[in-house]
């Protein structure tokens, strides 16, 4: 490998990769020929650096130097004063990046401050497409050292001991799960990966494919060998190309590196691993769904017991873990379990990938150690809340999670504390809301996701979501009654005890949720027909202030529902009856009489 | 095909060889070049390779080189600073591929910067 005098990162998470890295790639790469630096500069494709909201980025190393929202027309300044005169560009320097014209390092940024990563340990450090990159940060050590040094039980010993629990949202103890697989009677045996990462607003699993995948089919081949398989499978959903396209690669050069295959350090452990390709639905995601779909089914449930490690895959004992749960196995290993069991909460071990998004300024992938506030998380790693609003909630959990209100954003983030407060830490996306965001509307979007991806095979499922839905509807549309509200709790409460599975009987939380932080808000709808954050369009009413219209006339020559009428210089007035909610009056309007009541 | 752990372990530290760059701040010693118009036109790229060069063949580790903009002297170009912890910096100029080969061997290597070569000699003359 020839040494290079600087390394160029660009980020090809999917986030940056949306926004045009590929191209800002091709144009770095382009100009550094063209100044003829082929041999002293490598640019180098990485997984997701976790500040999304930034994107895309490009790191210049040995400087350091923390490129932001970076464009296709950047690469030539880049290369031209970075590269080739060594002025490094400040406008494109991520802002908190620079104090007192010193430049900072990566990981002063306050964003990585209270980070902790060891899931995203090589996410955004190595060239995930490079096998020896990998390989340098210690990977595949710790399959060696399991194979050359350690029993089956050591290995599920580790694991229980480092209070591992499933990061898909579960919280099971991993350890426990191993060890039911191990002894699950039986010679032939699976592992899989669930890398069906289906929740609105999540996109952890997917950035460690990414930006890592070799630390997951280490991992599988390690619980390989703990539990005595052979054969492992990733089921990873169509809609994500990047990942499936990188973990082709991975796998590809592990079997070149004799990682993968027979023989494997030359000890007599065998293992190979195949990627298995989901539509992209929701319920794919629930672990006997997803061994279903992995057979060839249509991706049903199927209730539990038996479970998975003792029935799985064509009815053998299947040790079945997320994508996250693997990252952090490697570490484990290496580090051992004492190591990982001091970090976070006393039940709660480790940290905890999250996707922040919403209405928060530093969105992105974060790492964090269990038990960090969620106030830490919004304020200080997010950056607060834009333009100066309120925050109102965290929504966490997705579709089966449930809200964070402000009055307790002291908690700690892990999985009892969570679940006390009614929601859980599910797979990890943790969406922000602030004051403009209505909850009852809010309870509304994720009961739409579940009913459009409900499989259908349960009636609680299929049929009492859609109730629950309908409800909704009528409450936002301002014909909800308190009846109604009471009905909406009894469904919610009769679909969480009778439903199929997890995704069904979850499926009510975010009603629950709520219903029971922000039930004022569901009584305002239905008592005084009226939205407290004005964003159900159908309690709006846009009204003409009758001091400040001069009778200009503009606004009902621009609606489009002629449903402002009146007289040249008196004032105008808006039929509530006609009106769209389209707010065109409030913009032309040059008076500033005109604005929408909550 | 990785047969053992010592085969790893020689793949790993190849590979690190080439990773230790991404480090910053690192503990070693900095080869910071003048890499601005003025540098590169008095000839600075191929003193910085040869560095590179030097440094790469006899497999140093915790070294490393790189660039910087102008420092003001442009008649003194190219102009060449070595950093070790705990030292004062010092300040090379007029570099030429030649001279960049005597530093890393007397500088880098032994300890022994080159006295002539540095700024304070040719200010003097």
């Amino acid at each position: 490998m020839p040494i290079y005098r600087s390394h160029v990162l660009v980020c090809g998470g999917t986030g940056c990769t949306s926004g045009g890295s590929d191209k800002i790639y091709d144009s770095l790469i382009s100009e550094i020929e063209k100044n003829g630096l082929n041999n002293e500069i490598q640019v180098i494709r990485t997984g997701c650096f976790g500040l999304c909201a930034e994107g895309p980025i490009v790191i210049v190393y040995p400087e350091g130097a923390f490129y932001s929202k970076v464009e296709e027309k950047d690469a030539k300044e880049i290369v031209e004063e970075h590269l080739l005169k060594g002025r490094i560009v400040k406008r494109l320097l991520y802002k908190e990046a620079i104090e007192e014209e010193k430049i900072k390092s990566l990981n002063e940024v306050k964003f990585y401050q209270k980070q902790f990563r060891i899931a995203l340990r090589n996410c955004g450090v190595i060239n995930p497409e490079n096998i020896e990159e990998y390989i340098a940060y210690d990977g595949y050590k710790a399959l060696a050292k399991v194979l050359t040094e350690m029993t089956p039980e050591q290995v599920i010993d580790y694991i229980k001991r480092s209070g591992l629990r499933g990061r898909g949202g579960g919280g099971f103890p991993t350890g426990l799960k191993w060890e039911f697989a191990a002894k699950a009677p039986g010679d032939i045996k699976y592992v899989a990966c669930n890398a069906d990462e289906g929740d609105p607003g999540a996109y952890m699993d997917r950035s460690v494919l990414e930006g890592d995948p070799h630390s997951v089919i280490e991992a599988m081949a390690i619980a390989g060998y703990a539990i005595g398989a052979k054969q492992g499978y990733v089921y990873v959903r169509a809609e994500y190309p990047l990942a499936v396209q990188r973990l082709e690669v991975a796998i590809k050069q592990a079997k070149e590196y004799g990682l993968l295959g027979k023989n494997i350090f030359g000890t007599d452990f065998e293992f190979d691993l195949e990627i298995r390709l989901g539509a992209g639905a929701f319920v794919c995601g629930e672990e006997t769904a997803l061994m279903t779909s992995i057979e060839g089914h249509r991706g049903e449930p199927r209730p539990r017991p038996p479970f998975p490690a003792i029935k799985g895959l064509w009815q053998k004992p299947t040790l079945l873990n997320n994508v996250e749960t693997y990252a952090n196995v490697p570490v484990i290993i290496l580090k051992g379990p004492e190591w990982f069991a001091s970090i976070g909460t006393e039940k709660s071990k480790g940290t905890k990938v999250f996707a922040l998004v919403g209405k928060v300024n530093n969105t992105g992938l974060i790492e964090v150690p269990m038990g960090t506030t969620v106030r830490e998380i919004v304020d200080d790693i997010g950056g607060g809340i834009p333009g100066g609003k309120k925050f109102k909630a965290v929504q966490t959990g997705g579709p089966s999670g449930g809200c964070i209100p402000a009055s307790l954003m002291d908690t700690p983030v892990d999985f009892d504390s969570l679940t006390a407060i009614g929601t859980m830490m599910g797979s990890g996306g943790m969406i922000v809301m602030d004051e403009d965001t209505c909850m009852v509307d809010i309870a509304k979007f994720f009961l739409e996701f579940t009913v459009d991806e409900s499989c259908g095979k349960c009636p609680p499922c299929r049929i009492g979501t859609r109730r629950m839905l309908e409800i909704l509807n009528k409450i936002t549309s301002g014909k909800g009654t308190m009846e109604d509200i009471k009905k909406l709790e009894e469904l919610a409460y009769s679909i969480k005890d009778t439903a199929l599975c997890g995704l069904g009987q979850t499926a009510p939380n975010p009603v629950l949720s709520t219903l029971k932080y922000f039930k004022h808000e569901y009584e305002a709808h239905v008592n005084e027909k009226r939205c407290p954050a004005g964003a159900c369009k159908a309690l709006l009413r846009i009204e003409i202030d009758k001091e400040l219209c001069k009778g200009c006339g503009i606004c009902a020559k621009n609606c489009p529902a002629n449903a402002i009428t009146g007289q040249i210089k008196k004032p105008y007035e808006i039929d509530q009856d006609k009106c769209v909610k389209c707010g065109v009056c409030i913009e032309k309007c040059p008076f500033k009489a005109i604005s929408k009541k909550a | 095909m990785i047969k053992s752990l010592q085969e790893l372990e020689e793949i790993r530290k190849k590979a690190l060889e080439d990773l230790e760059f991404r480090k910053q701040n690192g503990e070693g010693i900095r080869i910071v070049v003048g890499m601005a118009t003025c540098g590169i036109a008095a000839g600075a790229r191929p003193v910085m390779l040869k560095f590179v060069e030097e440094v790469q063949k006899r497999n140093l580790q915790n070294v490393t080189v790189v660039q910087t903009g102008c420092i003001g002297m442009c008649k003194l170009e190219p102009i060449v600073e070595v950093y070790e912890p705990n030292k004062e910096k010092v300040t090379y100029v007029k570099m030429t591929p030649e001279k960049a080969a005597r530093v890393v061997a007397e500088h880098i290597v032994n300890g022994k910067p080159v006295n002539e070569y540095t700024i304070g000699v040719e200010e003097n003359q």
